[in-house]
């Protein structure tokens, strides 16, 4: 069974080296809650190549996984999971900075 | 200690110039990642998971209190108060911003210090053994030749382009502290009839495809040091696989090609190259010896020592684990944990790092090491200072007395961290220090290395490890896969697969497994873990981490 396409697009932030996310009005964002989730495969190639070339901005960019929850997007893989978050071994990064 | 001459600090200064005008036209939009990423990477930036990650060179592992101030400094004005010191006798910081890092590198500076060639296909930092100059089993300090081939290989035009990175690890006594075995070149400072020279090892390495290096030349006279290296990295140059960058390392070419014919090769272009050294390169070790000169060592009673030895247990329990023999009898070498029981491997706070600097300037002749253990080495302190020495360590949080036992784990920074990483490693070895430290078990185990990467490359050297711990991905969950056996020293020894993985919750109880297998079965407490594997070797090992699959055979 192929699972259904549900993807974002994420990035570093090229200063700061920061997780961020596309979002709908091709702006970055560091909340995945806001990042706009890609169904269709054809368009979510298009505005990788548009937020690719954002080079100012952001670095490394590319397509992750995830699934809804309430209509939210949660990351699939336990590495997505870390990026929403931050290290397990220090209180730094979004898990404190984002609240 | 070596100082800096005008030329050194004019390349650094230079380079720090160079990539200050590199970051700004990264940030105004002028160059691309493309462009920018092998510069910053030739300047030791990387960009992790959460942040950027700056890599600062600890040449040889020596550092004086000052510049462990400015580390401090560093850590507070621009990180997050913290640093993390590593196998590769470095510091990294985990959360520099872009726009910073050029006054970090001048920051570095002040002190000479600097990130070049951490990161690349370049020879890197040089390692040696951490006790350098102090111990007791030393033919000679190995630091002065790690610095002569600090100097040769740094910026060599020939070698900022080579086939991949190429590490080189120098120790001066026949216990190998440094791992030599698992480089590209390890170097042992050996004296033959009378004369010093050096036995020359090659084609060692860790990651994918792990390998014990192997005997390249058994004595090499110390003038033909730097001649000799050269040809051998002329000879992997040229035969290095640049197609694959799996095998483009040395081991794997000595591997393909067999040592006698890499030995012939390197002896035939050493004969070609030799005439073209002058000399010059051992007027240049003569004066680089002189910075290594010893300190001048106090001969005091150490009768304070014995004192608190008899008195103290906290003391003495410390004094039996942390302390190692010190050439100079009245003086020992004291290990300080960076291993906390349930602290992360290898981080040390801005403050703790200044009450090291304190004890290095006041009792230490200004000295201080990393070790590839990831502790910080005080490798001259008069006995009867240690007291002083313990109890200001104490109150710092660094007075943990574990140096070989089970909670002085080496884990890399793993997907905490590392972009690269396929799981966790700092909360294993959390857990796994916690777990010992409750049952009150460590001083009864004794001494026991455990090893624990995030992913293939190997940072933490697992292979190694007499418990090793490889954290992998399997189906998009954690998975460790443990190796038993292993071993870095003189005698080296990859460890070898138990079987398959533990799941996060399942390592614990597993690690407790081999433990308690081995407490059952060891003569006597005196027969380490490693011994007793190597007499009964795998089988009671791995009956009692597969219970069920010994059920199944029976
Ligand atoms: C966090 C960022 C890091 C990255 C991206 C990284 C990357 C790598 C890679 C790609 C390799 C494999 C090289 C090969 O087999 O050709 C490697 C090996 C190695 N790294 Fe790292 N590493 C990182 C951190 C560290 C740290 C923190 C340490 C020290 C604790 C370290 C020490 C080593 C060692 C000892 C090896 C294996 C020895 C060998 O080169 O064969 N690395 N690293
Ligand atoms: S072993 Fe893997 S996870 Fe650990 S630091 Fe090296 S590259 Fe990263």
């Amino acid at each position: 069974m192929s699972r259904p396409f549900t993807k974002v697009i994420t990035a570093n932030a090229l200063l700061e080296g920061d997780v961020i996310y596309w979002t709908e009005e091709a702006t970055w964002t560091r909340h995945l809650s806001k990042a706009e989730v890609f169904e269709d495969e054809a368009i979510a190639d298009e505005q990788l190549m548009t937020a690719s070339a954002q080079t100012d901005i952001a670095v490394g960019v590319y397509l992750a996984d995830v699934h809804l929850e309430n209509g939210l997007p949660q990351p699939t893989h336990f590495r997505e999971t870390f990026r929403t978050k931050g290290p397990s071994n220090y209180a730094h990064g979004k898990q404190v900075e984002l609240n | 200690m070596y100082k800096y001459n005008d030329f050194d600090a004019a390349f650094v200064a230079e380079r720090n110039k160079q990539f200050r005008a590199q970051v700004a036209r990264r940030i105004d939009g002028s160059l691309t990642e493309d462009e920018f990423k092998p510069l910053r990477l030739m300047n030791g930036l990387y960009l992790q998971l959460h942040a950027y990650m700056l890599r600062v060179a600890v040449p040889y592992g020596t550092l004086n209190g000052r510049q462990m101030r400015q580390l401090a400094m560093i850590a507070e004005r621009w990180d997050k108060g913290y640093g993390h010191f590593t196998t590769r006798q470095n510091i990294q910081f985990n959360w520099p911003k872009l726009q910073d890092v050029p006054d970090i590198l001048d920051a570095l500076a002040e002190v000479e210090m600097h990130a070049i060639q951490t990161s690349g296909n370049t020879i890197r930092n040089v390692t040696a053994d951490h006790f350098a100059g102090a111990a007791a089993d030393e033919v000679e300090d190995p630091r002065p030749t790690a610095e002569l081939l600090r100097q040769w290989s740094t910026d060599h035009p020939e070698f900022q382009f080579l086939p991949r990175k190429f590490k080189l690890a120098v120790t001066g006594s026949e216990a190998d502290r440094a791992v030599i075995r698992a480089h590209d070149i390890g170097i042992q400072v050996v004296r033959q009839n009378g004369e010093v020279g050096y036995k020359i090892i090659v084609g060692g390495g860790l990651g994918r495809t792990p390998m014990i290096g192997k005997v390249l030349r058994a004595f090499l006279p110390k003038q033909d040091l730097l001649p000799y290296v050269e040809a051998t990295v002329n000879v992997w140059n040229r035969l290095g696989r640049r197609d694959n960058k799996y095998k483009s390392r040395i081991k794997i070419t000595v591997h393909e090609h067999g040592i006698e014919d890499i030995a012939r090769r390197v002896e035939a272009r050493f004969e070609q190259i030799r005439p073209a050294f002058s000399g010059i390169d051992q007027v240049f070790l003569s004066e680089i010896e002189q910075s290594f000169a010893p300190p001048t060592y106090r001969a005091d009673a150490t009768s304070a020592f014995d004192a608190a030895y008899e008195t103290d247990p906290l003391f003495r329990s410390w004094a039996d684990t942390n302390l190692t023999a010190h050439r100079n009898p009245d003086y020992a070498i004291v290990s300080i944990s960076l291993k906390k029981h349930g602290a992360t491997p290898g981080d040390a706070t801005a403050d703790q790092m200044r009450v090291m600097a304190d004890l290095a300037e006041r009792f230490g002749h200004d000295e201080l090491r990393v070790s590839h253990e990831q502790n910080i080495i005080l490798p001259h302190v008069h006995k009867s200072d240690l007291p002083q020495v313990y109890a200001q360590l104490r109150a710092a949080e660094l007075g943990t007395a574990n140096i070989g036992l089970i909670s002085d784990i080496i884990a890399c920074p793993g997907m905490d961290y590392c972009a690269l990483a396929t799981a966790r490693s700092i909360p294993i070895a959390q857990d796994i220090a916690e777990h010992f430290d409750a049952l009150k078990l460590e001083h009864d185990i004794g001494p026991l290395k455990i090893k624990i990467s995030g992913c293939i490359n190997a940072c933490g050297h697992h292979h190694v490890g007499h418990i090793g711990i490889l954290g992998l991905d399997r189906a998009g969950v954690e998975n460790y896969q443990i190796t038993l056996g292993g071993d870095g020293t003189e005698d080296a020894t990859l460890g070898e697969r138990a079987g398959p993985g533990f799941s996060a919750d399942g390592l614990l109880p597993a690690i407790e497994r081999i433990v308690r297998t081995y407490l059952e079965l060891r003569q006597d407490p005196s027969e380490t873990f490693l011994q007793a594997y190597r007499r009964v070797g795998m089988a009671p090992f791995k009956a009692a981490l597969y219970p069920e699959s010994q059920a199944n055979a029976a």
